[in-house]
């Protein structure tokens, strides 16, 4: 049976495996899809993250889980089983790769405790308000290619299969449910009753609120470039000639001067998003214990570190389909390379289906880079202090992101007006002037930042009355 | 009763427990603040229901996931200091204040949810609350209102620094 | 890409707003690049761009009256006069504020760029027919006026006094909105006459939302402009702000509510009947319980503030004469009162800003005591402000009052006009106890004589009495000035009628 036969009968609204209406089974499969990957590819992920970072830091890693060596026969305590001559003392290596499901397994076997003085119902809702989000972000990605090559409509499989759901508000979707990830962390820290998980707790709220900003107005630029909030229609412009010009190279946001800006402002966003070195002050280790779940243990444990892994996972997705073509393999358009070069029409064309059939590999691998980075990252930078994070955060990535912004607008409306190069004389100019403009304000900003320390602004209250009160232990 | 009303009485009810859970459900602020979240995010999907998707988005990005937030870091912060923010004993105002708000409730809901009996569903265009219409709306005829807007904005930025400088 | 097409814009019509916002924004920039420096250039820069905004308003009376975009500003004699009214009075505010917040130790330059605003966004409520621009008017000038009460964090009574306005606020704000919504809802359309609309609807659950909303709206208004019942935050706010913020907002929050009040009822002429009986009786009550409060008042700011409540009422009775009868009642007495109002609160204010010292304050009646040895031409000023509250013959405020009154009587509207007359008479005693704690008793043990007034101060009081004495003298002018009645130019109540 021929797998999109299927699929498009689903979605003309036939009924589908026992009777079941078509379009129920296809929205299903499709969420499935996603959710599904996430939940196996996130012990892969956390194997990945250990060995990775043992070799940065020389060590090893876990590297001896499911490592089987046979002997000559298995033994038990009446009989043998002699194994067959093949196998005899040969090792099965696995690379460790089953550590995370012995992690799993001793997680789910671990006491499972609840302190005594906690806020009950917020402190078990926190966890899955804390996973939900991560999974609920993947709704508006699409991992394979919404048109078969050498068709401008949408056709072929994947644009069946994904996106879940290819609404007008793609990216806004995104941002909108990655800000709630931030309510786990919280009303973890809170109900806890735990003055270190309520730090923790209190530094993710701020962190998560400083860092949305920057966050939105990034991709803010890149949606006022396509036009669109569509998630599919990011795509479709980044399958655009290059640079407006070069038609054989696909115009990934990321090779475009504004796009560059963007995706380094929405990549450190993004780590701060999800709470990862060097963005991990709610859950400082040698400063709060664990921040907002210390009080956690067992299980509730381990869907903190799943929500956490998944929003990672999820987030590069966002990523690579923002700024980095989305499912395409290569930055190449085949399709006119195809009709350039009729010599090697043929190649190109395979290349070309080649290209839409391993999209969603594609999209796996630009993720998984995603996830290496974030990983190098966190090997590699010291945690930020909290002072450091807001000034990054509000000093430098949001005006970075707004003068961004303001560069993709003049673009735009340059190149309406006059043409290409006018758009890219006015990109220029406009760069230069706001680099211009930013040293003059960095300038002006370290004057006023020495002045403020003379005035001696203290944001919380110092007078007499309301500090803690000393009792002579002796006495009381 | 048709899909429409069902999924409008399911989300309704739930946004009613969310907004009843702010002010009648105990008196721990964290807990109302959470449910307000609710209220928040249930309302969002009213508005998808609507064919308001910028709307809904907005609603729960916005206030959902922003401003829900900065009330729950205020919350957490004063919670330190002041457990006791409502005042335990109770007085005859209680039941007049049900009864007038009880009263204000009917009186409201004759005139108002009466002529609304019959609607099922929302007679809208296909291009309604798509952001391509509204940022059209904003950028034409409401584009100085919308310039208003940034200067409110500004002044609430400006105000609460005024308000943080130190004290002498 | 499609383009709408862009089109033509009244740039005058948003001339004025626009440059005050704009100043705002430059003395931002100013603060932001040369911090702790001292504020003369900010208050410079605030004083030219006041200035030019209020240039930009002198040649709008000629043009054209009418509407723009789509109804959201408009240009009419009401509008036209509070806005140059509102800048007059941030202009005064501004020249005595830079010694005073000096006195007081709390010179930030925030107060100007937030007065700033506050004031663009009065001038946007009274220029405007949408309802939504009105919120966003309220809103830009409340937010900046709650900021501004707290400004002195020094002082609990400071604090304690923002809390109150920004809770009441945002109270009555809601209420605004609340109303906004109702009219919304059955008409889809946020122009300020959606009352007509429904009501022309003929279906009786429109007129009953539209009454509804309507009814919300004006008990969001009558709390902004403080009347009775509504007024219980004034006294407090009034009291615990900053005095020259206090000035500023006595003035500023006062004529664009009552501006916006103006243009609201004119739109509710069809439902004049629902609600008529009640802005009546809130008349009443806001000039006696202002009045009779005032009475019994120990400190002068409080003293004020009660004032303020009842000159709320006097302005509501001269829009309600409006209102009743527009064809014969024009709205120029109710702007000649807010003119005087503006002024002679100001100046009061200004005076009573001097009892601030090292930054303290203290505002009983006893703290006035020898200002009159310390600041003989602003003592001696003072008088004539009392003069003109009270309502003594050559003063604006007596021609106000005397014009209200003749409304009033050509309007039908005996009751309120007796009222006017007898609650002034009363008003005669606390005003004349405030220049008794100036004059006639001496400073206690403590005297300390910094705190002398600083030029800028003197020039505002002296502005503030020159006004006094011109607008009275030319009052029969002023008069034909704010008259809009020739020419074709509908008054406000009739012409909201007519849009219908």
């Amino acid at each position: 049976m021929n797998v999109q036969a299927i699929v498009e009968g689903w979605a003309a609204g036939g009924a589908g495996p026992l009777g079941i209406p078509g379009p129920l089974v296809l929205a299903v499969t499709k969420v499935m899809l996603v959710v599904g990957a996430v939940l196996t590819l996130v012990p892969g992920l956390i194997w990945w993250e250990r060995r990775l970072l043992s070799w940065m830091q020389d060590r090893i890693g876990p590297n001896r889980t499911g490592t089987i060596t046979f002997g000559t026969k298995i033994a038990f305590r009446f009989f043998e089983i002699p194994l067959p001559k093949f196998l005899h003392n040969r090792k099965i290596r696995t690379f460790g790769l089953l550590q995370p499901i012995a992690d799993g397994v001793k997680l789910f076997f671990k006491e499972d405790i609840t302190p005594a003085t906690i806020d009950r119902k917020v402190y078990f809702i926190a966890p899955a308000l804390a996973l939900f989000p991560a999974f609920a972000l993947g709704g508006t990605l699409p991992w394979g290619a919404s048109h078969v090559p050498f068709s401008e409509i949408a056709g072929g499989l994947y644009h069946i299969l994904t996106p879940i759901a290819d609404v007008e508000i793609g990216i806004l979707y995104v941002l909108a449910i990655s800000s709630l990830g931030a309510y786990g962390v919280i009303l973890a820290g809170w109900a806890s009753n735990n003055k270190y998980s309520l730090m923790g707790g209190l530094r993710a709220s701020a962190q998560v609120i400083s860092y949305e900003l920057g966050m939105g107005v990034s991709l803010a630029c890149v949606a006022l470039a396509v036009g669109s909030l569509k998630m599919t229609e990011m795509v479709r412009a980044q399958e655009q000639p290059l640079w407006g010009g070069l038609p054989a190279v696909q115009n990934w946001f990321l090779f475009t001067p504004f796009g560059f800006v963007a995706a380094v402002i929405f990549l450190i966003c993004i780590i701060a998003e999800t709470n990862r070195a060097p963005f991990d002050l709610p859950e400082a280790e040698n400063e709060l214990i664990a921040g907002y779940h210390t009080e956690y243990s067992s299980m509730k444990f381990a869907v903190f570190f799943m929500g956490e892994y998944a929003a990672m996972f999820v987030l590069s997705g966002v990523f690579a389909t923002v700024f980095l073509g989305g499912p395409n393999l290569m930055p190449v358009n085949w399709a006119y390379l195809a009709d350039a070069y009729p010599a090697a029409r043929g190649a190109f064309e395979g290349m070309a289906w080649v290209n839409y059939w391993l999209g969603p590999l594609a999209f796996l691998a630009k993720c998984a880079a995603g996830i290496t980075f974030f990983i190098w990252l966190r090997a590699t930078l010291p945690r930020l202090r909290y002072d450091q994070l807001m000034t990054l955060g509000w000093k430098v990535l949001l005006p970075a992101a707004v003068a961004n912004f303001i560069v993709v607008g003049l673009w735009i409306v340059a190149t309406e007006v006059y043409g290409p190069l006018g758009g890219w004389a006015a990109m220029l100019g406009a760069f230069a002037v706001l680099g211009v403009l930013y040293m003059n304000f960095a300038a002006a900003t370290k004057a006023s930042v020495l002045a403020t320390g003379r005035r001696g602004v203290t944001m919380v209250d110092p007078s007499p009355r309301r500090s803690v009160k000393m009792v002579d232990p002796n006495k009381a | 009763m048709s899909g429409n009303q069902i999924v409008f009485i399911v989300l309704a009810a739930i946004a009613c427990i969310g907004a009843a859970g702010v002010v009648v459900f105990g008196d721990n602020p964290v807990r109302s603040a959470l449910f307000l979240v609710l209220n928040f995010f249930v309302l969002g999907f009213l508005y998808f229901t609507l064919g308001a998707q910028l709307l809904g988005i907005s609603q729960i990005l916005v206030y959902a996931g922003a401003i829900m937030v900065l009330f729950l870091f205020v919350i957490m912060m004063l919670q330190q200091q002041s457990a006791f923010l409502r005042s335990t004993e109770s007085d005859g105002r209680g039941p007049i204040a049900w009864l007038l708000g009880a009263t204000m409730f009917m009186t409201v809901g004759a005139a108002v949810l009466a002529p609304l009996g019959g609607v099922t569903g929302s007679p809208i265009l296909d291009t309604f609350g798509t952001p391509q219409s509204i940022g059209k709306v904003l950028f034409t005829g409401y584009a100085w209102p919308f310039l208003i807007s940034s200067v409110l904005l500004l002044v609430g930025i400006v105000g609460s620094i005024l308000l943080a400088k130190r004290k002498f | 890409m499609s383009y709408q097409p862009i089109p033509t814009i009244d740039w005058w019509a948003i001339a004025p707003v626009s440059i005050v916002m704009v100043t705002g924004i430059v003395a931002l920039l100013i603060e932001m690049f040369r911090p702790n420096r001292n504020n003369n250039t900010i208050v410079a820069v605030s004083l030219v761009g006041l200035f030019l905004a209020g240039l930009s308003v002198v040649p709008q009376f000629s043009m054209p009256f009418g509407s723009s975009f789509g109804g959201m500003v408009v240009r009419d004699y009401l509008g036209l006069v509070l806005q140059l009214l509102l800048i007059t009075v941030c202009f005064v505010a501004f020249l005595f504020s830079e010694p005073y917040l000096r006195e007081k130790r709390i010179a930030f330059a925030e107060f100007y760029q937030l007065a700033l605003w506050a004031s663009a966004g009065g001038m946007i409520m009274v220029t405007t027919e949408n309802l939504l621009m009105f919120f966003l008017g309220l809103e830009v000038l409340g937010i900046a006026l709650y900021c501004l009460t707290g400004m002195c964090r020094q002082e609990l009574r400071s604090e304690e006094s923002a809390m109150k306005y920004f809770l009441l606020g945002a109270f009555g704000t809601a209420f605004v909105l609340m109303g906004i919504a109702y009219l919304y809802g059955p008409t889809g359309s946020l122009r300020i006459d959606a009352v007509s609309i429904a009501v022309a609807s003929d279906q009786p659950h429109f007129v009953l939302m539209a009454l509804f909303g309507f009814g919300l709206l004006l008990v969001g208004l009558c709390f902004k402009s403080a009347l009775v019942p509504f007024h219980q935050w004034t006294p407090d706010v009034y009291q615990g702000a900053p005095t020259n913020v206090t000035a500023f907002m006595a003035s500023t929050s006062k004529i664009a509510a009552i501006g916006a009040l103006i243009r609201v009822l004119a739109a509710g002429a069809p439902l004049v009947s629902y609600w008529f009986p009640i802005m009546f009786w809130v008349a009443i009550l806001s000039m006696v319980v202002g009045n009779f409060a005032a009475l019994v008042q120990k400190d002068v700011k409080r003293t004020l503030g009660y004032s303020s409540v009842a000159n709320g009422g006097y302005m509501l009775v001269a829009v309600l004469a409006h209102v009743q009868a527009p064809e014969k009642v024009s709205l120029a007495s109710t702007l000649f009162f807010i003119t005087g109002y503006g002024v002679m609160t100001m100046g009061a204010f200004a005076v009573v800003s001097l009892a601030a010292r090292d930054g303290k304050e203290g505002t009983r009646f006893q703290d006035l005591h020898g200002l009159w040895h310390r600041a003989p031409f602003a003592a001696g000023c003072l008088i004539l402000f009392v003069a003109s509250l009270i309502g003594v013959p050559p003063t604006v405020g007596f021609f106000g009052k005397m014009f209200i009154f003749n409304d009033a009587l050509a309007a039908g509207l005996l009751p309120l006009a007796l009222v006017l007359a007898v609650t002034s008479v009363v008003s005669a005693y606390y005003y004349l106890g405030i220049i008794q704690a100036v004059f006639v008793q001496e400073e206690g043990a403590v005297k300390n004589e910094s705190g002398r007034p600083q030029a800028g101060l003197n020039l505002a009081v002296l502005l503030c009495a020159l006004a006094i004495f011109g607008i009275s003298l030319g009052a029969e002018n002023v008069l034909k000035f704010m008259a809009p009645a020739e020419d074709g130019r509908q008054p406000v109540a009739e012409r909201t009628v007519a849009q219908r």
